[in-house]
């Protein structure tokens, strides 16, 4: 049935959904995979690109997650949400997906690693036995992809982080985690778009404004980019766009 | 033209039918949290349906209209200076004022022609978390001046002559309201959420036979519901992949205490979701205050359907209702 030099090409192309989850009657998610594997991440990144470009009107919004993808409908619909999502989402699966490096863009993000900024480094040193100035540089080292943008506007959650900083989250969020601060967590990296409450391991800063809704793009960081980090001194970051 | 704000009452922000399409990027829609009552007020003004208007909080302002202005208020029942569910004509220099609400919590402001604030990705509405949207991004204080389209005075005269059934400045009929609350507790009703399975029987069980209340640190992103904690899957079976949210999503957080997301809602999150809320049933809940009290009654996605259906047909035949009296 499956045409073997095809598959070969391109393995994934043969993913199929494991379930469809009604989120509500107007949403319905579309998974792909109940744990995190990074390779059926990108994929669904492409599906979700797919369906939205298709356009269908009754879809207000593709929201592409860490293993599947949500459809929100107009509340208006009238069709079962669930079989719809199922069926778009089929018939996108037969059709030739763009490949995933014609999603993401390129995306480099200057951090200052600085004390001042970085409240957890000494912390994430002494529990991953890394030397402080070595986590600034292995964080740095790292190449990324954004596998979610979710929890905030433009709060995007980066896979690619080296396995040496691996580690939980705070046992106790933070109340007030300032805008632009660089985050570790499991093996993952994130960005604070906003000052809100927050649990990761904040080990530097961006000067970059990660969400602007008057900006023509947004988000600085969209689901499927590469991102790769750039240290900067604390000159270079106070003295940054002026 | 301006409406100024002389009392600002407790949360007043500029609200409209929401900002879609931006999911993808972590922004919920935002909006109106009771959209049912957005639309009839604007459809009393003679906007378009979607128009920003005025979202009032529990206890309401002190206005001040710099123009004859036609106006209407829906949702919650407010002890005010006007009448409600209906088109009232405000004159030039005269002071509304709007009181606690009685019923309900949630009041709607519309004015003719709308608020004419910048839209930001394509909406008015006030997202508060992020500072945009509506009025610079912020609830109303005192002496804030909002926008009136300039030719309100004229608009608002030539709309209130077309209707029927005139009484002073006001008219003798008035829209019904479809969200505020008849009776506590109010039934929500729920389709059993994505991990609903993973719960045990007994904390299902009490999920369905509690009576909840309505937490006092509820806000436009999420309702905190208050009662006995509920027992949180066992350790293996809450370890879950972060995934999308929707508006009415029940994610139940270590604490056992429910929250209920509402339209700031985060759009992914990592706690167990227990259930999902009917979506026509959730203007419903955006009309508790804090303290205000609900159970849940679990139905099937065909019956959720049906009733967003019904709640269609009932607030068409309003602005139908409404439509006649302005003679089309």
């Amino acid at each position: 049935m499956h045409d073997r030099s095809r598959r070969s090409e391109d393995p994934l192309k043969q993913l199929r959904p494991t379930a469809v989850i009604p989120l509500g009657d107007v949403a319905a998610y579309v998974e792909f995979s109940r744990v995190l594997d990074l390779e059926v991440n990108e994929f669904v990144q492409r599906v979700a690109a797919a369906v939205r470009a298709r356009g269908e009107p009754w879809i207000r919004d593709v929201v592409p997650a860490l293993g599947g993808l949500a459809l929100h409908f107009d509340p208006d619909f009238e069709g079962v949400v669930g079989d719809v999502a199922a069926e778009l989402v089929e018939r996108c699966l037969k059709e030739d997906l763009s490949p995933a490096e014609e999603l993401g863009r390129d995306v480099e993000v200057p951090v200052c690693y600085d004390k001042l900024f970085a409240p957890d480094l000494e912390e994430v040193a002494a529990k991953t036995g890394v030397a402080t100035e070595e986590v600034a540089a292995r964080h740095a080292a790292g190449q990324y992809r954004v596998l979610m943008i979710g929890f905030a506007p433009g709060h995007a959650y980066m896979g690619g982080l080296d396995a040496k900083l691996a580690m939980p989250r705070r046992a106790s969020p933070r109340a007030r985690v300032e805008a632009g601060s660089v985050a570790i967590a499991n093996e993952q990296s994130v960005i604070y778009p906003f000052a809100i409450a927050g649990g990761w391991n904040i080990i530097g800063r961006t000067p970059l404004t990660v969400f602007d809704a008057k900006r023509e793009r947004p988000s600085l960081l969209s689901a499927g980019d590469r991102v790769r980090f750039r240290a900067i001194s604390r000159a270079e970051f106070e003295g940054f766009g002026k | 033209m301006t409406l100024r704000v002389l009392r600002p009452g407790i949360l007043m922000t500029v609200q409209d039918e929401g900002r879609h399409g931006y999911q993808h990027l972590g922004l919920c829609p935002g909006g109106a949290m009771d959209p049912v009552a957005l639309t009839l007020a604007n459809a009393l003004v003679g906007n378009a349906l979607d128009e920003a208007a005025l979202e009032i909080t529990v206890l309401g302002p002190d206005l001040e209209f710099g123009a004859d202005t036609m106006v209407a208020l829906c949702g919650a029942e407010f002890e005010a200076s006007i009448p409600l569910n209906r088109p009232v004509l405000v004159e030039a220099g005269r002071l509304v004022h709007i009181g606690r609400a009685m019923r309900g919590a949630r009041g709607y402001l519309a004015v003719a022609g709308g608020l004419p604030t910048e839209p930001v990705l394509g909406s008015r509405s006030t997202y508060l978390p992020g500072g945009f949207g509506g009025h610079e991004g912020r609830t109303m204080r005192r002496g804030d001046a909002i926008p009136l389209v300039a030719n309100v005075a004229a608009l608002s005269l030539e709309r209130f002559q077309r209707l029927k059934g005139k009484s002073g400045r006001s008219v003798r009929w008035w829209a019904p309201p479809l969200t505020a609350p008849d009776r506590e507790p109010i039934l929500l009703h729920v389709i059993e959420g994505e991990h609903y399975g993973r719960f045990e029987a007994a904390a299902q069980r009490a999920f369905l036979d509690t009576i909840w209340s309505v937490g006092s640190e509820s806000n436009r992103m999420g309702f905190r519901l208050g009662g006995a904690p509920l027992a949180r899957p066992a350790p293996g079976e809450s370890e879950i992949l972060s995934g999308p949210t929707c508006l009415g999503t029940v994610q139940v957080p270590a604490s056992g205490q429910p929250i209920v997301l509402m339209a700031d809602h985060q759009t992914t999150g990592g706690y167990p979701r227990i259930a999902e809320i009917a979506h026509a049933d959730v203007p419903r809940l955006a009309q508790l205050a804090p303290g205000g009290r609900l159970h849940f009654a679990r139905c099937s996605l065909d019956i959720a359907a049906q009733l967003r259906k019904a709640l269609r047909e009932r607030l068409d035949a309003a602005l139908h209702g409404i439509a006649w009296e302005y003679g089309n």
